[in-house]
């Protein structure tokens, strides 16, 4: 088995962690920390893992060395750490921001000061199977994804991997995000009474997960829009682009179709029947799977891609547990099969 | 017996006992189509029925 420790552990991409984990059928969880609940029992914060483990949260100050260790700490923190959590593991995979970014300039513009250890940028490969599958398999070091820029990039996906957009025309992503991706800290906005039945557009460009996409995707000029919905989990990226002259339609379901039979957890969602005939992130609490589709005018070539994610799983957690697997030399798919409820 | 889809080229293959005229739907993005020919396979798309959602 292989040993397995979650340093950040009482958050909720720390508990979606535990909860995969702790089925995982090739992997044993050591240690799960926690400073605020050290001593306490996992179940006492994340109250679905019941019966389900004895563990207690430990002292980050006692780590023992593991095979894997995963980073559920708040962004700008793990990278004043890195060094001393390498001699714990050998493999490393950090949830939070402060590697997901190659170059120091980029990481200093959007996270407003310097990274400190800049020279780790270049150890750690992006988090994402479905854009670094190969570079995974051998990789010591991952970094986390964004939530909103991995729902972002799936859209975007077929349609660059297929350069089937104009690289020069602006791409316009309409994100509506579940409360989740706030965090287990509260703040002032969201307070219940000021959180529900909420559609607040909190931010209108220049949100950091943008570097990311920018970054994965290669393109010039992308915006990414977010606006708060009634939602505890799920990120529905509405992605707006222009197609290069003569694409049909046919060559966009060539491409969707591909991307869905190369990746395990992307699936087309363009049905003619039924409620659910576009991707919808409902439906997908809980699941890994990351749900596409596109619908476009052809008199414009204005082409509307569409991707569905749980932000915690596909966005976060499940995404960092498929690396895993694919550093490990398991099939990607281990401990990540939960399809998702319906209804719900 | 196979041909491909005329929305979106999947390939579809006929099952035993298909015939001409009857309504199959592609596996992949779903649209209703007409069994035009068994030799050559051949189908082309049906009408369906569209739905506004009352919205």
């Amino acid at each position: 088995m292989t040993r397995v420790s979650i340093i950040g552990a009482s958050g909720y991409t720390g508990g979606e962690l535990l909860r995969i984990l702790n089925d995982h059928p090739e992997v044993e969880i050591i240690q799960a920390t926690s400073r605020s609940k050290l001593g306490e029992y996992i179940y006492q914060t994340h109250p679905n893992l019941r019966k389900r483990t004895q563990l207690k949260f430990s002292d980050p100050a006692d780590l023992e060395s593991v095979d894997v260790l995963f980073l559920g700490l708040p962004h700008k923190q793990a990278q004043h750490m890195i060094e001393e959590y390498a001699n714990i593991a050998s493999r490393i995979v950090d949830l939070s921001g402060d590697f997901r970014l190659r170059d120091p300039k980029v990481y200093e513009r959007w996270y407003g000061e310097p990274h400190v250890a800049p020279e780790w940028l270049s150890k750690f490969i992006y988090g994402l199977p479905e854009l670094h599958r190969e570079d995974l398999k051998t990789a010591n070091y991952v970094s986390g994804v964004g939530c909103n820029a991995t729902a972002s990039n799936l859209a975007l996906l077929p349609l660059v991997q297929n350069n089937l957009i104009d690289p020069a025309a602006r791409v316009i992503i309409e994100l509506k995000v579940g409360s989740s991706e706030g965090g287990v800290a509260g703040n002032p906005g969201s307070h219940h009474p000021e959180r529900a039945n909420v559609i607040r557009t909190f931010s209108t460009y220049g949100h950091r997960h943008t570097a990311e996409v920018l970054q994965e995707m290669g393109l010039k000029d992308v915006t990414l829009t977010m606006t708060s919905v009634d939602l505890v989990r799920g990120v529905l990226a509405t992605a707006h682009a222009v197609l290069k002259p003569g694409v049909q339609n046919k060559d966009l379901w060539k491409a969707y179709r591909g991307a869905a039979n190369d990746n395990p957890f992307l699936r087309v969602v363009k049905e003619q029947r039924g409620v659910y005939r576009v991707p919808e992130p409902k439906i997908l609490s809980g699941s890994n799977y990351a749900d596409l589709g596109f619908d476009f005018d052809p008199e414009t070539g204005h082409i509307v891609s569409i991707c569905a994610i749980d932000n915690l799983m596909k966005g976060a957690s499940g995404s960092a547990v498929q690396c895993m697997n694919l550093m490990l030399g398991l099939d990607e798919t281990t401990g990540l099969g939960f399809p998702g409820l319906h209804p719900i | 017996m196979s041909t491909n889809c005329p929305e979106c080229e999947a390939e579809i293959t006929f099952e035993e006992g298909t015939e001409i005229g009857e309504i199959i739907v592609c596996p992949d993005c779903g649209v209703d189509l007409e069994v035009t020919s068994l030799d050559p396979a051949a189908v082309d798309l049906a009408p369906m029925e569209q739905e506004d959602w009352g919205e």
